[in-house]
């Protein structure tokens, strides 16, 4: 890429410290986004990928410790910013929706009033002109009526409508990189497919960049340009859609792509991977942590795996598919 | 680490729940420390009145509002008596008030409680009015007037103590009552021929038991407080018998002219008591349920 | 929504039938011979009978029952022996002094048991942290009239700092004229600072100690919403939005988590009331629990019975106005009516 990336994430790494062990939830996980690019992030539960958005925002739950790495946004590591700085990024350059949109909504303040708040914070708007503006974004996220609904509860709207509200609140600002984490979950498949689009259509009206988390990999296919598969923690594979689905290099991504026989199927789904995920509170963690369950493991998976490359097609492997296989 | 052992089974693992209680008591020094308290009350409790270096009653107006001392370790009061000697012997009445409201409690709302969930109905809507009723009532008011209406002795304070904490018990008993309802071994006894009656008392009373232990380790601490509130106005215990709410009532008026220890002592002892049986409360439910740990 | 609020005033009725019961069983659960007890110790036979007479004693028990709530219903509560007033009038005068003792003590514990709470919660494992458990453990330990005694003495025989604990107002003061009954807010009213300052010196010690007593509860319950609502998932919306501090402590955290707290105080209030009685005992405040209490010692026993009654029927009508104030806060509650 000739552009600087809208997000550059290298080498993050974290860890929890729970009463049974520290977990390493992140290894030196690295990806970039482009401007304007719609990129989704891909793994099975627990690979690691909320907890990603989160360390970038800098969200992380008071027991996590980011140890290592760099999350590069217009010139500022977020992972190294101080609170201020931070809280100035949050909301107005890198916004956030995600899964259950009801318990995500404050349920005690009317949902325009919660727009407004980040209109306040964040848009420069007056106090007086807030709530006007956040019934606008009311419309503008394919409410109908927003004037009235602008003073409802969450506990008042549909999933599907908290989930818009959602939208608006992170669009409010007009940021120029929307992380959506898992935003259809709980949502039937008609919703599911109309607030896809409906962030889709936001998101090139606005020139913004997107990150789906998702563990859907049919979904990916679908919205997004760039696919980064993630598996316990790592990123073992990163290429654009397209060449990710002819083209699998990563075992795992080629047996995610083969557990996914139509577009309906999600990876929950699955039980024809073998092996399950390496328990992260290890100390022995070999450093593949997909090593232990791949067929085509060779002693030379207990080297340290190969370093991020710029290439557009990167896979995290040393024994990688052919280039030819399909 | 030992499961606990389950409580929808009737009193099996008991060796295992004093592995886990020897567990739980090393891993918190503060409980530990809780339970030596508990034993040293209990000593004091059982063995004081023989061990107090001067008769409690004794009075000596010659030696009368004394400041501590080495012959009057916690001084004397307007009689002359020994104040140590008093808040040590105090300590049998207190501690078997504060027993027997709590044994009589268990009683009354664990087999009340246990009653209204396993029958439901009539017994469950009736025993709840009670329990509502008696929640009405500012507590400690409710009490003062329970021990003006039935006569001014130690018996009818425990009556008060009991009937007041009865709403907690019964609400207890009556939700696990209610989850153990249709258990395993509630059918096996059922279908045995048990009567109904003794299926609750003998099965599911013992299972409620453990959980509510933990709640009248706290209740003993309240308990005291209330006989000790009580007797600082005049209800309950009457003088000259030693008992650490009427002791501080007795020392309450030298506060102003200075002469602290009166008062002091037994409030300390009220204090210690009560933190004691707090402590404690809080040790017996890590060691019967760590889940509920707030 | 005022249909809501109806519908609460009826669910009370059975409560208040209900402490109507205990409290006319109370009198005749007495052993021996009730009348007795109401003539008092000095009594002759001819009163003892005349007393008996004029309260229906000689009456079945469902006829006595149905003359009590006649009484009730005239604002009868009976006369008290040692003045020969009616009880009703002696606690309508008293009233105003215990209410403004637990209503001054109740603020100063919330103005600390909140900030605290939230501050043990927003920095947990800090020394505030630390310092709130203690807190909460100490103040559900210490007997109430022990605090008072203890306060006493530090502050008024060792540091002279607080007046000697003689009631509502110094010797040298005159009551300001009567408005509410509150002694500062009808100094204030009268515009007599000298008053003021003397009726609010003479409630620090007594308003302390019930503060004292009602802190931990209060604080305990803050921090534990607190720390469940700040784990939340709207918190972390709000935290993700970017909005400051302030927003999200105050305007998304805590107006969700005083909800819990607000419904707490149902229980800090029947603590308080109790706890009243003592601290009463303990300063000499002439308020309705010092009129029972001395009630008690004289076997005097309408005043105690008329106490029980109106503490009672305040107490269930606090829970009441906790209640409906609980369902205009939450939307939730209130638009689901």
């Amino acid at each position: 890429m000739n552009v600087a990336p809208a997000l550059s994430v290298e080498g993050l790494s974290v860890e929890f410290r729970t009463r049974s062990g520290i977990v390493r939830a992140l290894d030196n996980v690295s990806f970039a986004i482009a401007k304007g690019e719609t990129m989704a992030l891909v793994g099975e539960s627990g690979s690691g990928k909320s907890v990603t958005a989160y360390a970038v925002l800098g969200i992380l739950d008071p027991a996590a410790r980011v140890t290592g790495g760099k999350a590069m946004f217009g010139g500022l590591d977020l992972l190294s910013a101080k609170p201020g700085q931070l809280a100035d990024v949050r909301g107005r350059e890198i916004a956030m929706i995600f899964q259950n949109p009801r318990t995500a909504l404050n349920p005690i303040r009317p949902v325009g009033r919660q727009i407004a708040d980040v209109l306040i914070r964040h848009g420069n708007v007056p106090g007086r002109e807030a709530p006007a503006q956040a019934i606008e974004m009311l419309r503008a996220v394919g409410i109908t009526d927003p004037a009235r609904r602008a003073k409802a509860y969450p506990f008042e709207m549909s999933g599907g409508m908290c989930q818009r509200v959602m939208i608006a609140i992170a669009l409010a600002a007009k940021p120029s990189l929307l992380i959506a984490d898992e935003p259809t979950t709980g949502l039937d498949v008609t919703t599911q497919a109309v607030i896809m689009d409906l962030i889709s259509d936001l998101a090139s009206e606005l020139g913004m960049a997107t990150i789906f988390i998702t563990h859907d990999l049919a979904l990916a296919g679908q919205r997004a340009a760039r696919i980064v598969v993630m598996h316990a923690g790592h990123v073992v594979e990163s290429a654009p859609t397209r060449e990710l689905f002819a083209r699998p290099r990563h075992p795992y991504t080629a047996e995610l792509i083969a557990a996914t026989p139509d577009s309906a199927a999600s990876l929950d789904d699955l039980a024809s991977i073998p092996g399950s995920l390496p328990d992260l509170r290890r100390t022995d963690l070999p450093p593949c942590r997909y090593s232990e369950r791949c067929p085509r493991k060779l002693d030379a998976c207990g080297r340290p795996l190969p370093q991020t490359d710029t290439s557009a097609h990167h896979v995290a492997c040393w024994n990688p598919l052919p280039m030819s296989a399909s | 680490m030992t499961d606990i052992a389950a409580t929808t089974r009737p009193a099996t693992g008991l060796a295992a729940l004093i592995r886990h209680a020897r567990y739980v008591i090393g891993e918190n020094p503060v409980t530990g420390l809780a339970f030596a308290l508990f034993i040293l009350i209990l000593i004091a409790a059982l063995i004081g009145p023989w061990i107090v270096p001067h008769d409690p009653l004794a009075s000596d107006t010659a030696a009368a509002l004394k400041p501590p001392s080495a012959g009057h370790w916690f001084g004397t009061d307007q009689l002359g008596r020994d104040i140590f000697s008093r808040v040590v012997v105090a300590t049998q009445l207190d501690f078997t008030i504060a027993i027997a409201s709590v044994v009589l409690v268990f009683l009354m709302g664990g087999l009340a409680g246990v009653a209204a969930g396993y029958f439901g109905g009539w017994t469950d809507r009736i025993v709840g009015r009670i329990a509502d009723t008696i929640m009405a009532f500012p507590l400690f008011v409710l009490a003062m007037g329970i021990v003006a209406a039935l006569g001014n002795t130690v018996q009818n304070i425990v009556l008060a103590t009991a009937i007041i904490n009865f709403p907690l018990y019964v609400r207890v008993a009556r939700a696990e009552a209610n989850v153990r309802r249709e258990a395993g071994f509630v059918e096996a006894a059922r279908l045995s021929g048990n009567s109904e009656w003794r299926i609750v008392t003998l099965q599911i009373l013992p299972n409620v038991f453990p959980i509510l232990v933990v709640q009248m380790s706290l209740t003993m601490g309240y308990a005291i407080l209330n006989a000790a509130g009580l007797s600082f106005i005049g209800l309950g215990v009457r003088p000259p018998t030693p008992e650490w709410g009427i002791m501080v009532a007795e020392g309450a008026a030298n506060i102003i002219s200075g002469e602290w220890w009166i008062a002091f002592f037994p409030g300390v002892a009220l204090m210690v008591a009560v933190f004691c049986f707090n402590l404690l409360g809080d040790g017996l439910r890590d060691i019967v349920d760590p889940r509920r740990r707030t | 929504m005022f249909v809501s609020i109806l519908r609460r005033f009826v669910t009370i009725i059975p409560t208040l039938i209900g402490v109507i019961i205990v409290t006319f069983l109370l009198t005749r659960v007495l052993p021996g011979d009730p009348a007795v007890y109401f003539a008092g110790p000095a009594a002759t036979p001819e009163s003892i009978a005349d007393i008996r007479k004029s309260l229906g004693l000689d009456q079945p028990l469902p006829v006595q029952f149905l003359h009590y709530v006649d009484d009730l219903a005239h604002g009868n509560l009976g006369n008290s022996l040692a003045t020969g007033q009616p009880v009703v009038n002696e606690l309508i005068s008293r009233l105003p002094a215990s209410a403004e003792l637990t209503l001054f003590g109740l603020i100063i514990s919330v103005l600390i048991a909140i900030p605290l709470g939230i501050l043990a919660a927003v920095k947990q494992g800090s020394w505030i942290d630390h310092t709130c458990r203690v807190v909460a453990t100490a103040g559900v330990s210490l007997p109430v009239f022990f605090t008072g005694l203890l306060l006493v003495y530090v502050f008024y025989f060792l540091l002279g700092w607080a007046p000697a604990p003689l009631g509502r107002l110094d010797v040298f003061f005159t009551a300001p004229p009567q408005v509410t009954g509150f002694y500062l807010i009808d100094s204030l009213t009268a515009g007599d600072f000298q008053t003021f300052r003397a009726s609010l010196s003479q409630l620090i010690l007594p308003g302390a100690t019930l503060a004292i007593f009602s802190i931990a509860p209060i604080a305990r319950m803050t921090r534990a919403s607190m720390l469940a609502v700040l784990a939340s998932d709207y918190v972390r919306t709000a935290r993700a939005s970017g909005l400051s501090p302030y927003t999200v402590i105050i305007t998304y955290a805590f107006r969700n988590a005083v909800l819990p707290v607000i419904t707490t105080l149902g229980m800090v209030f029947s603590f308080l009331l109790g706890a009243n009685v003592l601290v009463e005992k303990v300063f000499a405040w002439p308020g309705i629990g010092s009129f029972a209490v001395e009630a008690l010692i004289a076997s005097d026993f309408a005043p105690v019975q008329g106490f029980v009654l109106t503490m009672a029927v305040l107490y269930v009508m606090l829970n009441l106005l906790i209640d409906i104030s609980y369902g205009i806060i939450d939307p939730r509650v209130r638009l689901e009516a």
